[in-house]
């Protein structure tokens, strides 16, 4: 009756095995940034950041994408934070649990896994053909808008729920309304969360590609009024490196993203760091 | 050796927080000793370095001698999972394991490699019933444990303990979740137990340290003011805070 | 009282936008549904669906091939994602020192944050040439696309796994300790049971984005449509079709590619509604009982 392997060993063995696994993982992606870093870097110069692309990309810069990237990103945020933030505070604050509510979470969560292409397919339907707004800013900033309203709503709605509850009723027996309470207590308590949840969907409106491809155009120039088309970075990098037009620009333009998502990780890091550690009383 | 458990100076840091300060105590063989103080004192701190469960905590330091029968178990070359096997542990919460009520007692005989399943139905049996619990479970052996109530869950978790045959029992605050009557049924249970085992109790409960307990020692801001024969202790007290704790002037 | 109407208003203003996502995710649905169906229609349910030949200028529009590609490729990353994401929750929760969890949080979060292209473009320049002298043909194949996806999926699995195993109520781990089970015991034993619905949730997420991933696959798996007889062999994803084509595609070429979208709802539908009835199980109780 006894084991071949005894529990010592298993135990030493199955401890190397998840190092393993880890060590694995960080060097996946240490492999990955780096060598996009890594051939990026020669092109990553002024030129190449604040020039316009020439010969439909083989030489220049990329300014037109980074401004096509910012715009098209403000405009889904512009969009999408009000919207998810008043469905935050509603679920939160005076939503009781039923139908209703499990509907609108179903509706949330169906949104943030339908692939992006479906967001694509419908950004073109509806608002390229349907609403006639064309090949535009405007087309892409509204379909990136339905993406990063569910990533928006539910780090929000996490940080609202997560403001203990003594602080309202706190300030509810005072005699405040709900309203001014969720305004002057909850809110602003809960900020840090919310501006973490606006980072995030950032992060997925800029990293974005194939729900625009059939919906901001591709133009290379840059886009000045909302009705123009554009070609945000990550479109830029599908182009270039499916067309083989310029590898070199390709590196350099995958580089400025992952420095871009690199840095919408370190801020939401120390954001949220700092968040607990207040909470924490510290 | 007359004592099974011996500290020698003992003192535990987490991080720089110093909480236990210099503590010596000896625990009798075969006998039930009492841990009392206010609370955030050290107490379970303290039994937590019995059985080396405070290691699971990143920021933990300590010196000083643990001596079990004589032999100091933070020496480098002791096997903790040996250890925690001599040294059970009940916690004050009733914590089964989200399986059948069959299966949380088994949990430590099949880890300790016991395969063969006669043996562990008996063993299984063996428990429960010096846990006074098998009457009430011996027909629900398969269903889950987290349907019980939290006096049958507590009793369960020292089935599972005593399933074990550790030596030493440490118990912290195995009441404080429960109702009157399973508690009478856990002190009972205990006076049971204390012939073949040797019990550390943690109870914020003064009645429940006399009613259960032989030996006492008094806590307080992680040092021991004062331990002895749990009667002198509670009828005539050397030291005035011990006097005011268990008069229930403080704390 | 006016405060009151003022009251009244915000509510019902908060409660427009609450149902914001209900309204597009119908919306989505109802325009998808619009602009497939003709497409459905025309072609017929089964020779849509089952048909295994895609030859738009033939006015072929099989999708059955692309079901498939979609459905292997998927597989074979959840098979290689699965255990080494489950493992790297495990030693992120479990095993990893303080310092080293520090690094692996954030690469874990700054892996999920790059955009799919530039996995796509490192699939395109490092994994296909390597592939192509590794095991010959052109490199671009269902493997080589698994690969990129695996690494797209491993965050989401790493890191819901991880929330798991973290929210299992640390008595369970105190608890058998305590009886002397070595730390492997321990998780084998209690933590990974008791995290089991988080982890298949977590499974059915990273199911999902490899579903629905588009570009990254384009750019490595050939596009070929064919059911793949080694996995070597290029493929075409259903979601690749979409994009691949929607540039030119006009009547029911375009109507057809919608349809695919419809497919592809139905599928994340389905996972989603799994998802959800282990969502649901998450929640354990620790000790009390009733008292
Ligand atoms: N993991 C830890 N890290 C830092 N400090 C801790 C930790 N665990 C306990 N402490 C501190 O150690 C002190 C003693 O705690 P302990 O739990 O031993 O007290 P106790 O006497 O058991 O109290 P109670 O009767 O409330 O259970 C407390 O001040 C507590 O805050
Ligand atoms: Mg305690």
């Amino acid at each position: 009756m006894h084991r071949i392997i005894s529990p010592k060993i298993a135990q030493k063995v199955m401890k190397l095995i998840f190092w393993i696994s880890g060590i694995i993982t960080i060097l996946i992606l240490l492999v990955i940034i780096g060598y996009v870093i890594l051939k990026g870097m020669p092109v990553l110069n002024l030129e190449f950041i604040f020039g316009d692309p020439i010969d439909s990309g083989r030489e220049g810069g990329i300014f037109p994408m980074i401004i096509s990237s910012a715009y098209v990103t403000l405009i889904a945020l512009l969009v999408a934070t009000p919207l998810s933030m008043g469905a935050a505070i509603y679920l939160s604050e005076y939503a009781s649990e039923g139908k209703l509510v499990a509907a609108i979470r179903f509706g949330a969560e169906t949104l943030s896994s339908i692939p992006s292409i479906i967001f694509g397919l419908f950004g073109l339907a509806f608002f390229v053909i349907y609403l006639d707004m064309g090949w535009s800013v405007l087309s892409g900033g509204l379909t990136l808008a339905l993406m990063a309203l569910p990533t928006i709503l539910a780090t929000s709605e996490v940080s609202i729920e997560s403001i203990n509850k003594s602080y309202s009723e706190g300030s509810l027996a005072l005699g405040a309304t709900k309203w001014q309470t969720i305004n002057r207590v909850v809110l602003p308590a809960a900020l840090p969360g919310i501006t973490t949840g606006i980072i995030l969907g950032m992060g997925r409106a800029i990293a974005e590609a194939a729900a625009i491809l059939y919906t901001v155009g591709a133009a290379l120039a840059i886009p000045i009024s909302i009705f123009d088309p554009a070609r945000p970075l990550p479109l830029h990098l599908y182009i270039l490196a499916t067309e083989g037009i310029s590898l070199e620009n390709a590196y350099g333009t995958a580089a400025v993203l992952v420095i871009i998502i690199i840095i919408i990780t370190v801020v939401t890091n120390t954001l949220v760091d700092r968040y607990s550690k207040k909470m924490m009383g510290r | 050796m007359e004592y099974r458990i011996e500290v020698k100076d003992l003192n535990v840091y987490f991080d720089e927080l110093h909480i236990l300060k210099n503590v010596s105590l000896k625990i009798h063989k075969n006998m039930v000793t009492a841990l009392i103080g206010p609370s955030g004192c050290g107490k379970s701190t303290f039994i937590r370095t019995l059985n080396r469960m405070n290691d699971l905590i990143d920021t933990f330091k300590m010196d000083g001698d643990v001596l079990l029968d004589g032999k100091d178990i933070y020496d480098p070359k002791v096997d903790v999972v040996e250890l925690r096997k001599r040294v059970g542990m009940v916690f004050q919460k009733p914590n089964p394991f989200p399986k059948s009520i069959f299966d949380n007692v088994a949990y430590g005989l099949k880890v300790h490699g016991i395969t063969d399943n006669e043996v562990i139905t008996e063993k299984v049996e063996e428990s429960l019933k010096s846990a006074a619990l098998w009457d009430e479970v011996k027909n629900i052996l398969d269903k889950s444990a987290m349907g019980l109530s939290g006096g049958q869950q507590q009793r369960l978790c020292i089935a599972r303990t005593i399933a074990v045959e550790p030596e030493v029992i440490l118990m912290d605050e195995p009441c404080s979740a429960l109702d009157p009557i399973s508690t009478t049924k856990i002190e009972d249970l205990i006076h049971k137990l204390k012939k073949d085992y040797t019990i550390i109790i943690v109870t914020h409960n003064m009645q429940q340290a006399t009613r259960v307990s032989k030996h006492t020692a008094f806590f307080l801001h992680g040092e021991i003011i004062e331990n002895g024969p749990t009667d002198k202790i509670f009828i005539e007290p050397c030291d005035k805070r011990t006097e005011d704790y268990i008069t229930g002037r403080f704390g | 009282m006016p405060k009151n109407i003022d009251e009244y208003l915000i509510e019902k203003g908060l409660f427009i936008t609450a149902i914001s996502s209900v309204v597009i995710i119908l919306l989505i649905i109802v325009f998808i549904f619009w602009e497939g169906y003709p497409a459905i229609l025309n072609i017929g349910f089964f020779d849509f669906l089952f048909g295994m030949e895609w030859s738009p200028s033939n006015d072929l529009y099989g999708i059955f091939p692309m079901i498939i590609g979609s459905l292997a490729i998927t597989g074979l990353s959840l098979l290689m994602a699965i255990p080494l994401g489950i493992f790297c929750a495990i030693f992120m929760a479990e095993i990893a020192p303080k310092q080293m969890r520090k690094i692996l949080r954030p690469t874990i979060q700054t892996l999920s944050g790059i955009p799919s292209v530039v996995y796509g473009f490192f699939g395109l320049i490092v994994l296909v040439p390597f592939m192509r002298v590794q095991f010959g043909g052109t490199g671009f194949s269902m493997f080589t696309a698994s690969i990129i996806l695996t690494v797209m999926i491993l965050p989401i699995i790493v890191s819901v796994s991880e929330d798991a195993i973290k929210s299992v109520p640390s008595e369970y781990k105190e608890a058998s300790m305590a009886l002397g089970a070595t730390h492997w015991q321990t998780i084998k034993n209690v933590l990974f049971p008791a995290a089991i619905p988080g982890i298949i949730t977590s499974i059915i997420l990273g199911m999902g984005r490899a579903i629905g991933e588009t570009l990254a696959i384009i750019m490595v798996a050939g596009n070929v449509v064919q059911i793949p007889s080694s996995i070597f062999d290029p493929v075409r994803a259903l979601t690749s079709n979409i994009a691949i084509e929607m540039g030119y595609a006009t009547g029911i070429h375009y109507n057809a590619l919608f349809a695919t979208g419809i497919v592809l709802i139905f599928m994340i539908l389905v996972l989603l509604v799994i998802a959800n009835y282990f969502h649901y199980k998450k929640k354990v109780t620790v000790g009390g009982g009733y008292l």
